[in-house]
C-alpha cells in the first residue's frame, strides 16, 4: 500500500463543501475542487447501475472488462470506417427492403396518425412523385388508409435529413465503407427553403424532384462512374472540419471540395454543356449538398457497431419531428425515444419560434460519429444560431468529449490544436454527467407545404439516456 | 407598415451573421420584420415569398447584402439603416485562444488534471457517496468521507473493497485525519513525531493530537475511521487496516487508538492486531472497559488527556503513569476561592459543548468525581437522561453538536448562534453555578471562536456564573491558541489546559458549594 503517497503535504481532490478546499490550499495542497452535482441526475436506480458496468479504465469485474472492451472496438470502428461515394442509384435498385408500397422517413419508428406536419407533407408529397395520389388529401387518405408500410430509413442502411422522406423512384448515393465493407444511401440534396424534406410538396417541389430524378441525378452517376476509384468522402470531411464546417448545420466547404471532384468527372461525363451547367450551378448554389453526404458517411461508421455485444456506445440518434430516438450498439435494433425537443434558433424573415416543429431529421448520425455538434469547435459560426460564442463552441466540443469514448483518429479541430473530435458517445457518461449530446439542427415549420424557417441549436432529452442505461442493466441482469 | 430595403453591394457575409443580423433588427420597437440575405436567386425567392422583396431588392446581383425591414415610418427606416454600418462591423475584440480547462466535474477529469493525486475529501450527500468513493477506489484514491447517512452496508462494501486494494476508507461520518502533516476536515496543526493515531471519534482525535503537542510530543499520521467503524458490523475494517499502516512505518513508534467503547467482539480482534504490531499501544476507549487492553498487556485510558500522558511517557521512554493527572492544588484552591464568592442559590453546572466526545469525557470525569445530579442529552436512557434538550437539568450536559440542536443549522463548531444563545439562557437561571464550555480550533472550524464566545460572555449581567473552558487547538492552528486564550481569559474566562481537567475545575467548584 502506498500511504502516504509522499513524506510530506497531500494532492488531493475535493468534492462537496468548498471550504475544505479552502483549508488544504492554504495548507498548500495541490488540489482539484470538483464542479460537483449528483451523478445521474440523482436517480438512485441508475446510480446502482453505473456502479456495477460504468467502471472506466481500471475494471474490476469481468461484466465491466468485456463493456470496456466492446467500447473500445466500438471507438476504434468508429474511427476506422471509410466513406467512398461510388454511385447513384434509384433508391429501388438498392436500398434493401423497400418494396413499391414502403415509404422511408426520418427517424424512430412511427405512425400515420402521430406523424407531424413537415413529415405527413414530405409523405404526401413522395406519393405525389410516385404517382399514386393527386393532391395533398388523396395522399392523406392513402397513407391512412394502411395501405403503405412506413418504415425508418435507419432501418435500410439508409438516413434522411429532416423528413427523410425516401420513395422508390428517387436516387440516391451510394456509398461505400471499404474497411468493414458495408453501404450506406442517401437522397441527393434539394436545396434550401421550400423542399420536400422540409414538408414542402407544391408544383415547384415535384418539378425540382423530376428534374433531380431525370436530370441531375443520372448526370452525377455518369460523373461517378468515370471515376476508377469513387469519392473518398472521408477525406473531403477531415478536410472540410479544418476550413469551418461541421458538416451538419455547415457543409459550404464540404460543397465546394465535393464539386472540385466532381467538375472534372462531369467534363468527362460526355454530357451536354447545358446539362453540366445546371448541374454545376444547382450543387453550387445549395450550400447543403453536401449534408446528403457526411450523413451517410457518419451511418456507414455507426452501422459497424450496430448490435456490438456488450457495448455501451451511441449508435443511432434521429428524430421523426414526434419523437427522438437512440440505439445503443450492445442493445441491437431497440430504439428509446422520448418527445422530440425544441430548438432554440434563428429563424428565417418572416417567421419565429411559434411556426417551428419539433426537432427532426436523422442528421444527428453526425453527432454520433463525431461530427455536427461534436465538432462544434470548427464551426464557431453556427453557434451564432443561438447568439453564442465562439466559446461556446469550444465548450460544446469538450462536453461532448466529456460523454465520448476519445478522439476521432482522421477529423481533427484546428481550434484544438488539432485534435479529433469527440466520437463514440458512451450512455454510461452521459449519464453518470447528466450531459446529454448537442444536436445542430435546420428547423421546419410545423405545418405541412411550408418549409424551412430556421435553424438552431439544442441537446437530446437525458431521459432517453435514462431509458436505455435501465434496458442495460436489464439485459445484462437477464444474461 | 412600409417595406424598406438597404443594398450594400459586393458584401460577402455569411447567412448565419445575416440571420443575427435579421433578429438584431426585428428586435427593434417599429421593426415589424427584418430580412439580411446575399442577393441570390434562391434567396430572392425566399424574400418574395414572405413579402419582403420590392424593386430595389429584385435589382439586387448575388454578390449584394439585401437588408429589408418592416417598419412604421420612414423616419425609423433611415435610423435602423444607419445603424446599418456599426452591426456589420466585425467585433471589435479579439476572439482569443479560449483553452481555458473547463472546471472538472469528475473524479475521472480530477485525476487526469492531478494525476498525483492520492485522496479525495467527500462532503457531499450521503445518497451520492457510494457512487462516488467507489469511482475514488478505482482511481486509486483514498477517500475521507466526511459526509454522514451513508448506510452501513455501503460503509462494509467500500471498506471491503478498499481493504482488497490497499486503499484506506476514512469515513463515512469522518470528522478528522492528520495526513503528511495536513490538517483534513476539522483538525488541528500539530507538531509532526513519533505518534500515530487511529481514530473512530474525530474530536477525541483532536483533543489527543493537540494535548501531544502542547506536550512536545509530534503526531506522524491521525487516521480518522469514522464513527461506525467499531461497530459489530463494520467489525473495525479500517481502524485494523490504520494500525497495519502505521505498524509498518517506521516513523511511528508509539500507536494511540481513540474511540468510543467498540464493540467487545470488534475490540479484542482490533487490540489483538494493534499488540502484534510489536509497539508499543495507547489504548483510549472512552468510558470504556479496560478489561481487554490489560489482558492483552496494553496500555489503557479512558480519558483523553490520561491518553496523551501514556503516549508522552511511552515516547520519552519515561515510566507510564497508571492514574491520569488529578486538578493540582493550585486550581482546587481557585476552585475553592470562586465557590466562595459566588451568590448563593448557584449551585449547578450547565456544559454546552459543541464535541460530543468532549461532553462525553467530561461527564466521565464529573461522574468520577461523584457529581450528583448529572443529566445530558447523550445519554438517551438510564439515570442521566434528559427529557427535553431545550431545557436544562441538574448538572446539565449539553451536546449542541446534537441532531436537536444542527437541524437547519450549521455544527456548533462552524456557527456559534446555538451557543450564544443558550449561553445567555443559562447565565439567566439563578442556580447556574458554572457555565462549562469547549473551544475548538483548527481547519474547519469557526475563524474566532474566542470572539464569538467574548461576545456573548461580556453582555451577561454582573453576579452571574463562573465561566470555565477548555481549547482545543494550538499555536500553529489559523485561530492561535495562545490568542484565543488570551482574549478568553481578559473576558474572565477561566482556561484549563485540557478538556478533563476543565470538567474536574467545574466539578470542584460546584462540589466545594454543595459541602
Amino acid at each position: 500500500m502506498t500511504f502516504p503517497a509522499k513524506e510530506q503535504g497531500l494532492s488531493l481532490v475535493n468534492m462537496g463543501l468548498p471550504s475544505f478546499a479552502d483549508s488544504a490550499r492554504e495548507q498548500g495542497a495541490e488540489l482539484v475542487h470538483l464542479d460537483w452535482k449528483p451523478a445521474a441526475g440523482g436517480h438512485r436506480d441508475l446510480l446502482d447501475i453505473l456502479d456495477k458496468i460504468a467502471r472506466q479504465g481500471e475494471v474490476h469485474s469481468p461484466l465491466q472488462a468485456r463493456i470496456e472492451a466492446a467500447n473500445q472496438e466500438a471507438y476504434k470502428r468508429l474511427c476506422a470506417a471509410g466513406s467512398v461515394l461510388v454511385d447513384a442509384r434509384p433508391a429501388r435498385e438498392v436500398i434493401p427492403d423497400l418494396d413499391e408500397d414502403t415509404i422511408l422517413h426520418a427517424g424512430p419508428p412511427i405512425t400515420w396518425d402521430r406523424m407531424c406536419g413537415p413529415v405527413r407533407g414530405a409523405i404526401a408529397g413522395a406519393l405525389i412523385y410516385e404517382g399514386k395520389a393527386k393532391n395533398y388529401d388523396e395522399a392523406a387518405k392513402l397513407a391512412a388508409s394502411g395501405a403503405i408500410r412506413f418504415s425508418p430509413c435507419h432501418h435500410h442502411r439508409t438516413v434522411g435529413p429532416m423528413a427523410g422522406v425516401v420513395s422508390p423512384s428517387m436516387w440516391v448515393w451510394v456509398l461505400r465503407n471499404p474497411v468493414h465493407g458495408n453501404e450506406a444511401y442517401c437522397t441527393l440534396n434539394e436545396g434550401l427553403g421550400k423542399v420536400l424534406r422540409f414538408g414542402a410538396y407544391d408544383a415547384e417541389v415535384m418539378e425540382r424532384l423530376r428534374w433531380m430524378e431525370k436530370e441531375l441525378a443520372p448526370s452525377l452517376a455518369a460523373a461517378l462512374h468515370r471515376s476508377e476509384t469513387g469519392i473518398n468522402i472521408k477525406a473531403i470531411i477531415a478536410q472540410a472540419l479544418q476550413m469551418g464546417d461541421e458538416l451538419h448545420n455547415r457543409n459550404v466547404a464540404g460543397t465546394s471540395l465535393l464539386l472540385r471532384e466532381l467538375v472534372p468527372l462531369l467534363l468527362e461525363a460526355e454530357l451536354s454543356a447545358a446539362t453540366i451547367k445546371k448541374v454545376f450551378d444547382f450543387i453550387s448554389g445549395n450550400n447543403h449538398f453536401f449534408l446528403n453526404l457526411s450523413m451517410p458517411t457518419a451511418k456507414l461508421a455507426a452501422d459497424t457497431i450496430l448490435g456490438l455485444a456488450d457495448s455501451t456506445v451511441m449508435c443511432a440518434m434521429a428524430r421523426n419531428g414526434t419523437d427522438i430516438g437512440i440505439r445503443v450498439a450492445g442493445l441491437g435494433q431497440r430504439w428509446f425515444t422520448a418527445p422530440a425537443g425544441m430548438p432554440k434558433g434563428l429563424y428565417f424573415g418572416g417567421f419565429s419560434e411559434a411556426d417551428a416543429n419539433h426537432d427532426l431529421g436523422d442528421s444527428t448520425i453526425c453527432e454520433t460519429a463525431g461530427i455536427g455538434g461534436a465538432a462544434m469547435a470548427a464551426a464557431p459560426a453556427i453557434v451564432k444560431f443561438t447568439g453564442g460564442t465562439a466559446e461556446l463552441a469550444m465548450t460544446i466540443t469538450r462536453d461532448m468529449g466529456r460523454v465520448s469514448m476519445g478522439p476521432h483518429r482522421d477529423y481533427q479541430i484546428p481550434q484544438l490544436d488539432f485534435e479529433g473530435a469527440p466520437v463514440g458517445v458512451d450512455i454510461r457518461k452521459v449519464v453518470e454527467l447528466d450531459s446529454p449530446p448537442y444536436i445542430n439542427t435546420g428547423i421546419a415549420h410545423k405545418e405541412p407545404g411550408i418549409g424551412q424557417v430556421g435553424a438552431g441549436l439544442l441537446r437530446a432529452p437525458m431521459s432517453l439516456f435514462y431509458e436505455a442505461l435501465r434496458a442495460f442493466g436489464q439485459f445484462e441482469k437477464e444474461k | 407598415m412600409l417595406l424598406r430595403t438597404s443594398i450594400i453591394e459586393g458584401r460577402y457575409l455569411d447567412s448565419v451573421l445575416l440571420m443575427s443580423l435579421a433578429a438584431q433588427l426585428k428586435s427593434r420597437d417599429g421593426v415589424a420584420d427584418a430580412s439580411a440575405m446575399m442577393g441570390t436567386d434562391a434567396n430572392k425567392a425566399v424574400l418574395r415569398e414572405t413579402k419582403m422583396l420590392d424593386a430595389l431588392g429584385e435589382a439586387a446581383g448575388p454578390s449584394d447584402l439585401i437588408v429589408a425591414i418592416m417598419v412604421e415610418d420612414e423616419a425609423l427606416a433611415a435610423e435602423v439603416f444607419a445603424t446599418l454600418p456599426a452591426l456589420l462591423e466585425p467585433p471589435k475584440q479579439a476572439r482569443g485562444t479560449s483553452t481555458a480547462e473547463l472546471a472538472a466535474r469528475t473524479l475521472d477529469e480530477a485525476k487526469q488534471r492531478l494525476p498525483e493525486a492520492s485522496l479525495v475529501v467527500i462532503s457531499i450527500p450521503g445518497v451520492f457517496v457510494k457512487h462516488e468513493a467507489l469511482r475514488a477506489l478505482d482511481l486509486g484514491l483514498h477517500p475521507f468521507i466526511f459526509s454522514d447517512n451513508v448506510s452501513v452496508e455501503d460503509e462494509i462494501e467500500l471498506k471491503t473493497i478498499g481493504r482488497e486494494r490497499g486503499l484506506l476508507v476514512m469515513g463515512p461520518d469522518c470528522g478528522t485525519s492528520i495526513l503528511n502533516g495536513m490538517a483534513i476536515g476539522f483538525a488541528n496543526v500539530v507538531s509532526r513525531g513519533a505518534v500515530g493515531i487511529v481514530g473512530a471519534s474525530g474530536t477525541g482525535i483532536q483533543e489527543l493530537s493537540c494535548l501531544l503537542d502542547h506536550a512536545g510530543v509530534g503526531v506522524h499520521q491521525a487516521i480518522g475511521v469514522g464513527g461506525r467503524d467499531l461497530s459489530q458490523r463494520v467489525g473495525g475494517l479500517s481502524m485494523r487496516q490504520g494500525i497495519a499502516l502505521l505498524a509498518a512505518d517506521p516513523k511511528v513508534s508509539v500507536l494511540a487508538l481513540v474511540s468510543k467503547p467498540p464493540h467487545p467482539e470488534v475490540a479484542r480482534q482490533v487490540l489483538l492486531e494493534a499488540k502484534a504490531c510489536g509497539k508499543p499501544v495507547m489504548v483510549c476507549f472512552l468510558g470504556g472497559d479496560p478489561k481487554i487492553a490489560q489482558e492483552l498487556g496494553l496500555h489503557f485510558a479512558p480519558r483523553l488527556d490520561f491518553a496523551a500522558q501514556i503516549c508522552t511517557a511511552l515516547v520519552r521512554g519515561e515510566p507510564v503513569p497508571t492514574q491520569p493527572d488529578s486538578l493540582s492544588s493550585e486550581y482546587l484552591e481557585k476552585a475553592s476561592e470562586l465557590a466562595h464568592k459566588m451568590p448563593s442559590g448557584r449551585k449547578l453546572i450547565r456544559a454546552l459543548y459543541s464535541g460530543g466526545t468532549l461532553c462525553d469525557e467530561a461527564i466521565q470525569v464529573a461522574d468520577k468525581l461523584g457529581l450528583e445530579g448529572v443529566r445530558s442529552n447523550l445519554a438517551s436512557e438510564g439515570p442521566h437522561a434528559l427529557s427535553e434538550p431545550g431545557k436544562s437539568e441538574g448538572n446539565c450536559f449539553l451536546d449542541l453538536g446534537d441532531d436537536y440542536f444542527t437541524r437547519g443549522r450549521p455544527h456548533p463548531m462552524i456557527d456559534f448562534a446555538s451557543r450564544r444563545e443558550r449561553i445567555a439562557v443559562e447565565a439567566a437561571q439563578p442556580d447556574c453555578a458554572v457555565i462549562l464550555l469547549d473551544v475548538v480550533l483548527g481547519y474547519g472550524s469557526h475563524a474566532d471562536p474566542a470572539g464569538e464566545l467574548v461576545a456573548a460572555i461580556s453582555a451577561l449581567p454582573e453576579g452571574g456564573p463562573v465561566l470555565v473552558a477548555s481549547i482545543t487547538g494550538t499555536h500553529a492552528d489559523p485561530q492561535n491558541y495562545g490568542q484565543q486564550r488570551a482574549r478568553l481569559q481578559a473576558a474572565g474566562v477561566h482556561v484549563l489546559p485540557n478538556n478533563a481537567s476543565a470538567a474536574a475545575f467545574a466539578t470542584a467548584i460546584v462540589k466545594e458549594l454543595l459541602a
